[in-house]
């Protein structure tokens, strides 16, 4: 499969009273057609701004961007316009992220007109097409987002965000605001959506065993960098970095014969605003000594796994 | 003394608006022994926190409505204490962990203050006895004291819920509600404020009705469990035998629909549909719309509770047949 995306070096800071804030730090990444990368860390960590960054709702402070083999980092507005179409984001929240003033099919219409590729008859096709994908039923179309519960907004976000046959979307944590049972029929939904449609999958989450669940390869960020990245079993069997340790051991897992021991963290995610160079994670790592103060480099433990740990091989 | 610190029988809540009744909760029947921590599961709307605010009596009347039932707190109808009486108990014997540290703590009064308030209205004590009590509490949930006179802001979420968590312990009540009190933490915090929580219950011996929607948490620290599904409860029993024979269809389906960390499926398996309308709630059983082995028998009447095991009790026809 040829890649798709492609990030190198991406950083984006912000500026705050208190200084330079180091949201996206260093990261880079490729994801191939068709495939899923899930990016989790804890609140705060940068994921978000990540996945806005790469899709250029956010322009970056540093690095480069390429969509196919393309350099998009810093498109002209005629080449950002078009490529609009090719990538797209679904929200977290889709109480927030409708117009609560538009139907459903006013919604999933609007992408359609800006577009400008179909006539009217055309546009209302696709719109019925388009509801008839996600699982809304037509009789739907003209009711509003706060007539819906949270499982079929979000259905309406994933058909707004499919309404351009994009090749890339960015899902930000699509999943969390949904209860378990109608968690699980989105995300078979994007499953389904993805096999059809061979769509590539940035899954933004904290919820560890969903990511598991739908990404090929893992990336685990915290306060801006990239820890840990692996294929995503060899991640969970396989766990380097102390921070996914304990990640991954925090998990409740609801198996009532094995209740297990978590590793307990001290202390909290630190800010992220002028961080020292050594890092991030020391103040909270139970391997901490003199030699983390340095810069960590990424290191490839085993083939497409890699490591931000200076450490890994004694702990 | 019996051995059970709260018995609710056939508890029956409606909201009254406008335009229609809600009916929250009907006819839920729970029993909290002493020391117990039992677990309350159920998807959103479900009636789980309505039950766990009826308990402390804190729902706003109108629009709630107690429509029926009794709440028995050491053999005692709190349904019948005047309010007065209440107070007495609320915060003191009986508190709560709010969902939402962000929103439960108040942002203008500082976060030491906050918990000497509590523990001064409850016990005749002086004012720097309070104080002092109120540093414990702080300490004993992992805040340096230091930050007594520190405002919420100040603070980070999982912090916050601990000063939340100090502040229902801080009267050692012998009942706690923890209303999803780690849902709005990340995964990490979650595991500290569990940890503590259980540390805590053996230190204080306090009963815990844990109010959650993820099963690992109940997997985690409950001793039983109630599954609630449309203001009723599905099944109830002991957390062990649940999750090993999980009876009720509706229970089965939410522990598949689960994404398993170990499972090498492509797809999940959820539940069909959507929980039914409180307003409009239908015949028969609640869960049959959804049910894959719903049949006539189902629509016609409310199924009534079967034991299908010694304190295994599940609300399905096909219960117990060995073909649910």
């Amino acid at each position: 499969m040829p890649t798709l995306v492609e990030a190198k070096n991406l950083k984006k800071y912000f500026k705050t009273g208190g200084g330079m804030l180091h949201a996206v730090d260093d990261i880079s990444f490729r994801l191939d057609e068709g495939k899923t990368l899930g990016v989790v860390g804890e609140s705060g960590c940068g994921k978000t701004t990540l996945g806005r960054t790469i899709i250029h709702l956010l322009d970056p402070t540093d690095g480069q961007v390429f969509f196919e083999g393309k350099d998009i980092t810093k498109p002209t507005s005629k080449e950002l316009l078009a490529l609009r179409e090719k990538m797209q984001i679904i929200f977290q929240d889709p109480y927030s992220s409708l117009n609560p003033r538009m139907s459903v099919s006013e919604s999933i219409t609007e992408p359609l007109i800006l577009q400008g590729k179909l006539d009217k008859q055309g546009i209302r096709a696709e719109v019925r097409q388009l509801m008839d994908t996600v699982g809304i039923a037509a009789r739907f179309e003209n009711s509003y987002p706060h007539e819906l519960d949270g499982g079929r907004r979000q259905r309406i976000g994933i058909a707004r965000a499919l309404a351009l046959k994009p090749k890339f979307i960015v899902c930000d944590e699509p999943v969390s605001a949904l209860d378990v049972s109608i968690q699980a029929q989105i995300i078979n939904l994007m499953l389904d959506l993805q096999e059809e449609r061979g769509l590539a999958y940035m899954f933004v989450t904290h919820d560890l065993s969903v990511v598991k669940y739908i990404s090929n390869d893992i990336l685990v960020m915290y306060l801006g960098q990239m820890v840990e990245k692996a294929p995503s079993d060899e991640l969970f069997k396989n766990p380097l970095h102390p921070y996914t340790r304990a990640l991954l051991s925090a998990i409740p897992v609801p198996d009532i014969h094995n209740r297990k021991k978590r590793i307990i963290m001290q202390g909290e995610i630190t800010s992220p605003i002028n961080p020292k160079p050594g890092c991030r994670f020391m103040a909270r790592c139970q391997h901490a000594s003199e030699e983390c103060h340095a810069p960590q480099l990424q290191k490839e433990a085993s083939a497409n796994h890699f490591v931000a740990c200076c450490k890994y091989q004694q702990i | 003394m019996s051995d059970n610190l709260l018995e609710i029988r056939e508890l029956t809540v409606e909201y009254h608006t406008d335009e229609a009744v809600v009916h929250a909760v009907n006819g839920v029947n729970l029993t909290v022994k002493r020391g117990e921590t039992i677990g309350l599961v159920g998807e959103t709307g479900a009636g789980k926190t309505t039950i766990a605010r009826s308990i402390l009596r804190i729902l706003q009347t109108p629009p709630a409505k107690f429509c029926g039932g009794e709440i028995l707190y050491n053999g005692q109808n709190i349904m019948a204490l005047s309010e007065r009486e209440m107070r007495k108990i609320r915060g003191n014997k009986i508190a709560m962990i709010f969902q939402d540290p962000m929103t439960a703590l108040n942002p203008i009064e500082k976060v030491g203050f906050q918990i000497a308030e509590a523990i001064k209205l409850h016990n005749k004590i002086t004012k720097p006895e309070a104080e002092r009590r109120a540093c414990d509490m702080l300490e004993t949930v992992g805040i340096p004291m230091e930050r007594y006179n520190e405002y919420p802001h100040q603070f980070s979420g999982g912090m916050k819920q601990r000063v939340v968590i100090a502040m229902a312990l801080a009267c050692n009540p012998e009942l706690l509600l923890a209303d999803e009190p780690t849902t709005a933490l990340d995964v990490t915090i979650q595991a500290q404020v569990l940890e503590m929580m259980q540390s805590l219950r053996e230190k204080f011996g306090a009963s815990v009705v844990m109010i959650t929607h993820d099963l690992g948490v109940v997997a985690d620290s409950c001793d039983s469990v109630a599954v609630i599904y449309a203001g009723e409860i599905a099944e109830y029993g002991s957390a062990e035998h649940i999750f090993d024979y999980p009876a009720h269809p509706y229970t089965i389906g939410l522990f598949n629909s689960l994404p398993k960390l170990d499972s090498t499926e492509r797809r999940l398996k959820p539940i069909k549909g959507l929980m039914p309308d409180p307003m409009n709630l239908p015949r028969g059983c609640k869960f049959r719309d959804r049910c894959q082995n719903a049949g006539d028998k189902c629509a016609e009447r409310t199924p009534d509770v079967v034991e299908v095991s010694p304190g295994h009790l599940v609300k399905c026809v096909l219960a117990g047949r060995g073909d649910a």
